[in-house]
């Protein structure tokens, strides 16, 4: 039950991310470009996304479970690593934070200025900039309900997680016309990354052959002690960002 | 070519990520884990602690490289995409 749980959660939270910034470009694009091309590019990059997961999603629970939990947690570990990581060095103030508003902006004066080339009656600027975005932002999103529900025997709910979170940025999107530059973003990153790499590495080891004590239960304190250390890494950089650099003296 | 060294650059950056070290530090450690699990010890704490130092190093050695302005490579999974 824990894990089916956090399973959603964790689809619902990577796509709801995802979205939001998927989301930035297609506004971005449809009021400088018009709706019409942007919208069958978002749709077209939905519909190609939907097309991974129902061709890999069976295929990969024809693998065998053991062989199959080694490697996707393995996968799922390293890459939830790289969410973690930069989750930490942007609270440590390490790394910029993802600005919606900057990046809608930007987005704003390129596509004004991009060239207006029509290719099938679409603008195709506005088309493929916005099959890429929403793709290219899906394509995780993907990736996490492939992996997750592979693992656990539940495509189906992993999918509707991530579907989920995909009406709920759509429909604010549509009704706000703005960039969601509310949304906490990097804390919705920090506790995927927390998620994905408590899953990689629950059933990675488990795949290696190990026996965790309190079983399922120990991805709660999985996820527990990587919030422990996630927040210690914060606490030791802003320390370190306060500390003056010594110079080096020339000896002269 | 370029299309596919493009492709290949994705989905390195893409599950890799921009730290090949973190990436294969973690194979090294389940590789260690599943080593120490075949005899008859049941070793669930290396992992957790080998992430721990994994995840330390990372952080620690990319704000160095920023403190020290190094230019890092830019992320190829977020905008812009062109």
């Amino acid at each position: 039950m824990t894990p089916t749980v956090v399973l959603v959660v964790s689809a619902f939270l990577a796509s709801a991310v995802e979205m939001v910034e998927a989301l930035t470009i297609v506004l971005a694009l449809g009021v400088t470009r018009g709706w019409r091309s942007v919208t069958i590019g978002a749709a077209a990059a939905v519909a190609a996304l939907t097309l991974v997961v129902a061709a890999l999603g069976p295929a990969l629970t024809q693998v065998p479970i053991s062989a199959l939990r080694l490697v996707v947690g393995t996968v799922l570990l390293v890459f939830g690593l790289q969410w973690l990581r930069k989750a930490i060095l942007r609270s440590a103030g390490v790394r910029a934070l993802h600005d919606e508003d900057e990046v809608f902006a930007r987005e704003i004066d390129e596509s004004r200025h991009a060239d207006r080339r029509t290719v099938a009656r679409l603008d195709w600027y506005a088309f493929t900039l916005s099959f890429k975005g929403v793709f290219l932002e899906g394509l995780e999103v993907a990736f996490i309900v492939v992996t997750f529900g592979s693992t656990e025997g539940h495509i189906g709910l992993a999918a509707a997680g991530a579907g989920a979170a995909l009406i709920v940025v759509g429909t604010v999107g549509a009704f706000v016309h703005r960039p969601l530059s509310r949304v906490p973003e990097n804390s919705l990153k920090f506790a995927v990354g927390v998620m994905l790499s408590a899953f990689g590495m629950f059933w990675s080891a488990e795949g290696a052959g190990v026996s965790w004590p309190g079983e399922d239960l120990a991805i709660l304190g999985l996820i527990a002690f990587l919030l422990a250390v996630a927040f210690g890494l914060i606490a030791l950089l802003r320390r370190d960002a306060r500390t003056p650099t010594p110079t080096v003296s020339s000896g002269r | 070519m370029n299309r596919i060294r493009h492709f290949g650059q994705f989905w390195y950056e893409f599950l890799v990520g921009d730290d090949w070290m973190a990436a294969l530090s973690v194979v090294a450690a389940l590789g260690a884990t599943a080593l120490l699990a075949d005899g008859t010890l049941n070793p669930w704490w290396l992992l957790p602690i080998a992430v721990a130092g994994i995840l330390a190093m990372s952080v620690r050695r990319e704000a160095a490289a920023r403190r020290a302005g190094v230019e890092l490579p830019p992320d190829l999974t977020e905008p812009p995409f062109e």
